[in-house]
């Protein structure tokens, strides 16, 4: 299963890989490490799915994950997950590195909606989230992060996301959170006691001439466009599901699920 | 390297317009996250960590020489609020006004007439701060300690809050501010790409927040 | 000529007499004063006196933002887009004198907005009576006091007092009320004074603003007289 057997004291290197074609084929669906990728069954039609499967362990300290998408010219993709990734502690103190690397292609259009990173007690995850869109690409992606399992501390969690269409620069952003982080993340400028937090991106050239307005989404969450055409969900929560609900009334609201 | 002129620049009298701005403060404090001088220094800590040390950065890499547009370009990017995008760029155009006249420069005068609605306010800072003789470290300095002291001279007039106490919360996050500009001028010294970009959720969101309401005393 | 010459000294020097293009800018006055002397009040009457000959805008300075704004636009003294509010950081002196980027960039903004403008009333917010404006913001200023603060203002002095090119001395048909003595007020002020002038009036009714009016015509004129700077490059 591992492309990389680990060596005593190190973890699992691993790369998934995924391509999506314009007649919705999928030339490369490679599975790797704790990583397995199922072509599932899309209720909307004119979409290709992709469900990543056993994340649920992983990662673990010392490993070193990624998955690679490629949304070709054309083509519709969608990938969720069967459930949470856990980021939990391994058996070194070395920090798990988990890579998305995603790109979009000319009237191509990805959803990436994942379920939540859970950063574990006792865990670090440098987790890195880089897409290239095509400047006709259209992408909503959704980034759910939880602070600690129910009622524990949290882990350490460095998570960055970098967008970039046509090569320029869309959005950049990290966060950094946990006993790891350099201090005040808990404090009243960046997450103020909430133990969730997420965004919603949705890119569509559409916005260059009608940009989504400001909103606010109650008292801890905002939509906003960006300096391109996009506009982003920031929000922070108590829970995992009271983060969900808000980005799913968002997600309805900005970039509802149809058929092409 | 003149570190007076380092002093001219950071100094809160510096008439660059920063003194209207709370840096999230003025709404933190209405959503009593900040209510004393302790919600005050994790406020500041918080700030400086996030928004500071990207802010520092860009400015570092402004002062280091790096092209000005294309860091305008990921301050663009490294800001998803437009309330914040526009308050950078108008402080930015404050800033401008004051340092062409205190240290007239064609790297000033250029980068004014290729932003003549404002360019981010830390390129503009790293961009004077160039033309004052500075580096990247005296830069990133300068960004880390107004990153903090805004808000704290915001919150001594929005809490009444003792004006010791919210000086003895600056000194005590000095080493963490030598800390920042250290890691902002390294990154700077590695281009563009090696630029961090940490951000803070409840200020991108308490910032648009703040924009609409019709009463407020400060900016931002 | 390069572009760039017209950009070389846009903002660098802020009492500048011309715009970016080479053209005159507008006359700024600016009005300060104690909060409830009537500033406010005086600027919507100076409005409404001048508003059909001249081409003015206005930028307020409030304490808790938009509240001066947001009155001249209910009393649809000027159209909305002529009327800017700057923020202040809850230190209205210091946005008026010591750091008056903000202010600038207003008078600036409202000149590319709504083209070449002959005069920019700048409102400070309430303050004491030490707060006066920078030479970099306005050309002249008016401090607005009123009877109902008490006939020892002038006598007392500081800096708006002794020092603003007009004095006005507000609501003096209050004056019989809280036994304000008019006489007094006068003698002191010119004591403190000497020959800058000293305007009494009462908004009550339509012309009561009209000496200060004439006062800013007179400026008006003076800042016209200069020849016309030449064009720039």
């Amino acid at each position: 299963m591992s492309s990389a057997a680990p060596a005593a004291g190190t973890g699992v290197t691993a790369t998934a890989r995924i391509t999506a074609g314009a007649d919705g084929s999928l030339p490369v669906l490679e599975s790797d490490g704790p990583f397995a990728l199922r072509r599932t069954r899309c209720a909307v039609p004119g979409w290709t799915r992709v469900t990543v499967v056993g994340a649920m362990s992983a990662p673990l300290g010392g490993d070193r994950l990624a998955i690679e998408t490629e949304v070709r010219d054309g083509a519709r993709l969608l990938v969720d997950a069967a459930a949470a990734t856990l980021a939990l502690p391994g058996r070194t103190a070395d920090p798990a590195a988990y890579a998305l690397r995603l790109r979009v292609g000319a009237d191509a259009v990805l959803r990436w909606l994942p379920e939540q990173l859970v950063s574990v007690h006792g865990s670090v995850l440098r987790a890195r989230t880089t897409v290239e869109l095509d400047p006709a690409a259209r992408l909503v992606l959704r980034e759910e992060q939880v602070l600690g399992r129910h009622g524990e501390p949290p882990g350490t969690l460095f998570s960055r996301l970098t967008v970039r269409r046509a090569g320029r620069p869309l959005l950049d952003q990290e966060l950094a959170c946990g006993p790891g982080a350099p201090g005040g993340w808990d404090g009243g400028a960046v997450l103020g006691g909430h133990r969730t937090t997420g965004q919603l991106l949705v890119v569509d050239p559409r916005f260059d001439t009608a940009p989504a307005p400001v909103r606010l989404l109650g008292d801890h969450a905002v939509v906003t466009p960006l300096a391109g055409p996009a506009a982003l969900v920031t929000a922070v929560a108590p829970d995992a599901l009271a983060l969900r609900r808000i980005l799913d009334a968002a997600l309805a609201d900005l970039a509802p699920f149809t058929a092409p | 390297m003149s570190r007076s002129a380092l002093l001219v620049l950071a100094d809160g009298r510096f008439p660059a317009g920063g003194h209207a701005h709370s840096g999230g403060a003025e709404a933190a404090v209405k959503a009593g996250r900040l209510t004393d001088a302790a919600g005050l220094e994790a406020f500041c800590r918080g700030r400086l960590h996030t928004v500071g040390l990207t802010a520092a950065g860009l400015a570092a890499g402004a002062a280091a020489g790096l092209d000005p547009h294309e860091l305008d370009a990921v301050a663009d990017a490294q800001n998803p609020s437009p309330a914040l995008r526009a308050a950078s760029r108008r402080l930015g155009r404050q800033l401008m006004r004051a340092a062409r006249a205190a240290w007239p420069d064609p790297g000033l005068d250029a980068l004014a007439a290729a932003f003549p609605r404002g360019a981010h306010q830390p390129v503009v800072l790293g961009t004077a701060a160039r033309a004052a003789g500075l580096g990247p470290e005296d830069t990133a300095h300068c960004v880390a300690y107004e990153t903090v002291g805004g808000p704290a001279t915001a919150v001594v007039r929005l809490l009444g809050l003792d004006p010791y106490q919210a000086t003895a919360v600056l000194a005590r996050l000095a080493p963490e501010m030598d800390e920042v500009a250290a890691r902002a001028a390294t990154a700077a010294r590695q281009g563009v790409d090696a630029l961090p970009a940490a951000s803070a959720p409840l200020l991108d969101i308490t910032a648009e927040q703040h924009a609409a309401w019709p009463v407020r005393l400060f900016a931002s | 000529m390069h572009l760039d010459h017209d950009h070389s000294h846009h903002g660098a020097v802020s009492a500048d007499a011309h715009r970016p293009d080479g053209t005159r800018r507008a006359l700024r006055i600016g009005l300060g004063g104690p909060v409830g002397s009537g500033k406010t009040a005086t600027v919507a009457a100076l409005c409404r006196q001048l508003r059909d000959t001249l081409s003015l805008a206005v930028v307020t300075n409030d304490i808790y933002t938009r509240e001066d704004a947001e009155f001249l636009l209910r009393e649809a003294v000027l159209p909305p887009e002529r009327i800017r509010a700057v923020e202040t950081g809850a230190c209205p002196h210091t946005a008026i004198r010591d750091d008056i980027s903000a202010n600038l960039e207003a008078v600036e903004e409202l000149e590319d907005a709504v083209g070449p403008l002959d005069l920019i009333l700048v409102e400070s917010g309430g303050d004491n009576l030490t707060a006066t404006f920078s030479r970099g913001l306005v050309d002249a200023q008016v401090f607005v006091i009123d009877v109902a603060g008490g006939d020892d203002i002038p006598r007392k002095g500081g800096p708006g007092v002794t020092t603003a090119d007009l004095l006005v001395v507000n609501k003096t048909d209050l004056a019989p009320h809280v036994g304000s003595d008019l006489d007094r007020m006068a003698r002191d002020a010119a004591a403190q004074r000497g020959d800058l002038p000293v305007a009494f009036t009462s908004l009550r009714s339509a012309a009561g603003v009209g000496p200060v009016a004439d006062w800013v015509r007179a400026r008006l004129a003076e800042w016209t007289a200069v020849p016309a700077p030449a064009p720039a490059g």
